[in-house]
């Protein structure tokens, strides 16, 4: 449990990016709303890994856990290492799915567009 | 830029120097542009302490030229800091759009878009048959050896980096003669009008290598900038490499280029990390450079599409 009192830090989060949004945006241009449009996808993606974060965490330990690995350096270094070799493409699933994963929380459209 | 006026004035042997404007500060130079007695110019100058040797990219743009690719023309250059500051590149402006998108979506760039993959085929084969021998010894880069170097100094576990790794060693192409290759040959690094390709620009990279790194590299996913068609999102794969053997370019084996297009996507999403590094590190602090380090996944879900029914 967490003593905090309301709003969440989610709610904290998404009340800037609603003020980027409808006042800042507004009111700026060129090189100052570009930036601006960054910061507004950057706090939109904090926000998603709040809400998709502790499940997605438990995707990704049960798929290390099932490859015998403690964590992605562990993966990264048998990989690397030819351990693997004799089970790539169940290594390679594996891998994809977080790096679907890791998309949801950064960018879900280039998911849906490829 | 009073003091940079003059320094231009006296380098030039110019009368005047007007409209001195700065156009972008990249992280290794700046750019500005300016008229010399009417003449429209771009100034590149390095920044301080940074390593890469602008000789380089002087001797590679002189010998491209030669060799007939569009580029900027070498009007002056120096590694002499006294003139200007630091090592300079005065080049001829050459008018045209460089913003990917800009020549991607607007219609004024249509028959320039019909044309480009084909022009980009001729000059890639124009540039590997030019005789890298000069005042310069250009660097010679193994591509693998690089990235690995890169990777693992960034301190980061990149599991899908590590797969496409071993896929890429199991899977070398046979040795060719090495060339000079442009080494960032791609959408935004190119000068485009109304009639395609005016000049190729963004020689910082430039070295030794194998011709089809440049053609690989043209066709990596990030470059089409979420246009659909392989070449920089303008052109078929057909349509580059019949223009890169029309023009003297030697046979093209899809296969190889596609082992550069996957070494590409790789290249690309490790210059991804060391982006957002140069935030966490404090070198230059940026929520920009720093959103960019959510974007290496982009790259590892290409290299999965990429690779798709080649593991």
């Amino acid at each position: 449990m967490i003593p905090h009192d309301s709003p969440s830090a989610e709610q904290l989060v998404e009340a800037v990016r609603e003020w980027l949004e409808r006042d800042v945006l507004a009111g700026t241009s060129g090189s100052l709303q570009f930036h601006a449009r960054v910061a507004i996808n950057v706090l939109a993606m904090v926000e998603r890994e709040m809400q998709l974060g502790a499940v997605q965490a438990e995707a990704h330990q049960q798929r290390l856990v099932a490859l015998g690995c403690a964590d992605d350096a562990d993966l990264a270094a048998r990989i690397r290492g030819g351990e693997f070799d004799d089970r790539l493409p169940e290594v390679r699933d594996a891998v994809w799915a977080s790096v679907r994963d890791k998309l949801r929380v950064a960018n879900p459209k280039y998911v849906a567009g490829s | 830029m009073e003091d940079l006026a003059n320094g231009l004035r006296d380098v030039l042997g110019a009368t005047s120097i007007a409209g001195l404007v700065r156009l972008s500060g990249g992280a290794s130079r700046e750019t500005y542009r300016f008229d010399a007695d009417g003449r429209a110019l771009i100034l590149q100058r390095q920044r301080g302490g940074y390593e890469r040797d602008m000789a380089i990219e002087v001797a590679a743009l002189r010998a491209a030229a030669a060799g007939g690719v569009p580029v900027p023309h070498v009007i002056a250059a120096s590694t002499d800091p006294s003139a200007l500051g630091a090592s300079f590149t005065i080049l001829t402006a050459v008018e045209g759009e460089t913003i990917a998108r800009k020549i991607l979506r607007d219609e004024r760039f249509a028959t320039a878009r019909a044309a480009l993959a084909g022009q980009l085929g001729t000059a890639a084969a124009r540039l590997h048959a030019v005789d890298p021998a000069g005042p310069v010894d250009f660097p010679v880069d193994d591509p693998l050896d690089g990235l690995r170097t890169t990777l693992d100094r960034s301190g980061e576990p990149h599991p899908a980096f590590e797969l496409v790794f071993r896929w890429l060693q199991q899977h070398l192409p046979a040795p060719r003669p090495q060339v000079l290759v442009h080494g960032d040959y791609r959408l935004g690094n190119l000068i485009v009008g109304d009639d395609g390709l005016r000049a190729v620009i963004d020689w910082e990279l430039a070295h030794l290598g194998n011709p089809m790194e440049d053609l690989g590299y043209l066709c990596v996913k990030a470059w089409r900038f979420g246009a659909t068609l392989p070449v920089g999102g303008v052109g078929s794969y057909h349509q580059l490499f019949e223009a890169y053997e029309a023009a003297g370019g030697g046979p093209v084996d899809p296969a190889e280029v596609h082992w550069w297009e996957v070494l590409g996507t790789l290249k690309w999403g490790i210059i991804c990390i060391t982006q957002a590094l140069a935030h966490t590190s404090g070198a230059a602090r940026s929520h920009e450079l720093a959103a960019i380090g959510r974007r290496v996944c982009e790259n590892e879900h290409d290299l999965f599409l990429a690779l798709e029914g080649h593991w």
